[in-house]
């Protein structure tokens, strides 16, 4: 598969502050990649780095194999869509869309069919005599998404593209560009804080924070197996449950104060025996039971449970520290029920506390 | 209990019918409204007083009642004001003043703006390394008096061959005009999304596109306050007039003071006073034009800085 986009060794920085630190990213082909992080990790950084619209401190950027570090963000093949839309207020929806082609002195003709062509995948035909004053905020960002789709671009760029929308607009959109990214092949790159939008979007996940890439692989993998602490506790809600213990009998068990869990069926590497370790159980494999089996369930006491309409979440106090398990709704939990938890070891985490790394 | 609580809203819809009456003469308003007749008048007798004058045939005027309205009516002071009254140089009134007035203003104001308004985007939209400080100085520059730089831009002018000429003062204007415009405009711009600039460049628009069909076309307001400021400023500039140019070309302002000031035989008031008025129709015109606009884009540019 041919690279799409190739990002080698980026580094920008802003006076004395490093934002973003040797960066290498590739995107493939066609590929839809989510740049997922707390704010401030550089994500939109990112992009605008990709777009041309900061100019990078060292390093190189490829679009379709072809060098466009300090090209133009016209000249580089990308279309962008940004948080606030940015649609130009004075212009109508046509004049929106017909912006950059007439600024590439695309003929009349072929702008009249390009925007009638977006108009139609995006249904916004009926809008498009109107000012952006005049639309909703789907539609807004509707036509925002036009803006790039009539310029027949090789990549796409989203800022946040549904961070202003309401709830219930933002997952209509958001399977509208999952659809629309079905429909073109285009390549695409996202930026979100939210991680719903990035595992339902994303082919891969790239986790930030602090200018690096934590983690960049496919969702199930980033849910599954995170590489490290941060991407553990950030990609999952609620949180998963971090247990701080050691291992023992040269990495056969997890213990911590009276527990001791069996560490038979761990997905890893070598775990050996190490002092501190973080054991990563997430709420939705744990199973609640009544009778405790030796090395396998925790013991733990219910704290109060939060109906969640589709399941309900349980917090329970076990081995010290609160933890949280996903039970069906219809079983309801009184606080101060004494339960045993089932740990699935072939879905847990282990980190090294020290390296914060995945073991 | 039911019926308390159905029955209180309509009485006491009835009860504040009864005690709350709008009075208009109270206490307050009388204070609020007296304060502002007087000062009203304080500012339109001296209006009051020219117009009148104006209206007067000398005799009349000698009489010395100031405030009273003319028994008869004329013109007379207007025309000679306007196209016969002497300086010490010539006798062709205040209209050559006015031709040239409007030959230094036309230029000024539109090179003044557009060299200001492009200024304000660079500043704003297309930092450079020194930016900031490059901004900081040209600001300085609208705190040093204009006394201190009379002489030197003479010099400058001189050796630029353009000492005397129009265009000499046109250049002074739009020099004196650049940093509050400047700071106007970059201050107008900062209030523009960021991402509509980012968005213009995505698609493929260069630095004048960005310019002239994202940001003039949303613009409107500050460029009205822009004119405004200028076309009153520069109208009313005496200083650079007298200075930078050649009798003949002198400004309306200059040509108004050699006519009130010129001291052959007797000094005719209502020539004077018509003068003045017809010095001081242009600004006036622009502000009753574009109010509501000076308003709005003040306000606009004063959000966010």
């Amino acid at each position: 598969m041919t690279n799409s986009i190739e990002v080698k060794d980026l580094t920008l920085n802003f006076g004395a502050v490093s934002v973003l630190k040797n960066m290498n990213l590739n995107v493939a082909e066609g590929e839809f990649v989510v740049l997922l992080g707390p704010s401030g990790c550089g994500k939109s950084t990112l992009l605008n780095c990709l777009a041309g619209l900061l100019e990078i401190t060292d390093g190189q950027i490829f679009i379709k194999g072809k060098n466009v570090t300090w090209a133009e963000p016209s000249a580089r093949g990308i279309g962008m869509v940004f948080q606030s839309y940015a649609l130009y207020p004075q212009m109508t929806v046509r004049g929106n869309l017909s912006f950059g082609l007439k600024n590439a002195r695309v003929p009349r003709d072929q702008i009249e069919a390009k925007v009638a062509r977006a108009a139609e995948i995006l249904q916004i035909g009926p809008l498009l005599h109107r000012k952006p004053a005049a639309l909703s905020g789907g539609q807004r960002q509707r036509v925002a998404i036009g803006r790039a789709l009539v310029r027949d671009v090789d990549v796409f760029l989203f800022d946040e593209p549904l961070s202003n929308l309401d709830a219930k607009l933002r997952s209509e959109l958001r399977v509208e560009i999952k659809r629309l990214h079905a429909k073109l092949g285009n390549t695409m790159v996202y930026v979100t804080h939210d991680q719903i939008e990035a595992l339902t979007l994303a082919d891969r996940i790239a986790v930030m924070r602090g200018g690096i890439i934590q983690q960049l692989a496919a969702p199930q993998e980033i849910y599954n197996r995170p590489a490290n602490l941060f991407v553990a506790g950030f990609i999952g809600s609620p949180s998963m449950n971090f247990l701080h213990g050691a291992t023992v009998d040269g990495g056969q068990a997890f213990r911590l104060g009276d527990l001791h869990l069996s560490l038979a069926g761990y997905e890893g590497g070598m775990i050996g025996t190490r002092d501190k370790v973080i054991l990563g159980l997430r709420p939705e494999h744990l199973v609640v039971q009544d009778q405790a089996e030796p090395g396998v369930t925790i013991p733990a006491v219910v704290e109060l449970d939060e109906p969640m309409g589709a399941d309900s979440l349980v917090w329970l106090q076990a081995a010290g520290t609160q933890m949280s398990v996903r039970v069906p709704v219809e079983r309801r939990m009184a606080p101060g029920t004494p339960v045993h938890l089932r740990v699935d070891m072939a879905k847990a985490s282990l980190f090294d506390a020290a390296t914060e790394a995945r073991v | 209990m039911a019926d308390a609580t159905l029955n209180t809203p309509a009485r006491s819809i009835t009860e504040a019918r009864g005690t709350k009456p709008k009075r208009a003469l109270s206490g307050r308003n009388i204070m609020i409204y007296g304060t502002l007749i007087v000062f009203s008048l304080y500012y339109l007798l001296p209006l009051w007083v020219m117009v009148m004058t104006s209206l007067k045939g000398m005799p009349e005027i000698r009489m010395g009642n100031i405030f009273a309205p003319p028994v008869e009516i004329t013109f007379e002071p207007w025309v000679k004001a306007w196209s016969q009254a002497c300086t010490g140089l010539n006798c062709d009134g205040l209209s050559r003043g006015f031709w040239n007035s409007v030959q230094i203003l036309i230029p000024s104001v539109i090179l003044s703006i557009v060299v200001a308004s492009v200024n304000g985007y660079a500043l704003t939209f297309w930092k450079f390394k020194g930016s900031d400080i490059f901004f900081t100085i040209l600001i300085f520059g609208a705190f040093i008096p204009y006394q201190v730089m009379l002489y030197p831009i003479v010099i400058l002018l001189r050796e630029m061959g353009l000492y005397g000429s129009l265009w000499g003062l046109v250049l002074v204007h739009t020099i004196f005009g650049m940093p509050i415009l400047t700071l106007l405009f970059r201050n107008y711009f900062s209030t523009i999304p960021e991402e509509l600039f980012k968005a213009a460049r995505v698609d493929g628009a260069g630095f004048w596109a960005i310019y002239a069909k994202i940001l003039m076309p949303m613009s409107l307001p500050i460029f009205v306050v822009a004119i405004i400021l200028q076309v009153t400023g520069i109208w009313n500039d005496f200083l650079f007039g007298v200075v930078y140019t050649r009798p003949d070309l002198y400004p309306m302002t200059v040509q108004l003071n050699n006519i009130v000031n010129s001291v052959q035989g007797v000094k005719e008031y209502n020539v004077n006073m018509a003068a003045t008025l017809l010095t001081g129709l242009v600004p006036l015109f622009i502000y009753f034009v574009s109010g509501k606009l000076f308003v709005r884009g003040i306000a606009a540019g004063a959000v966010k800085g």
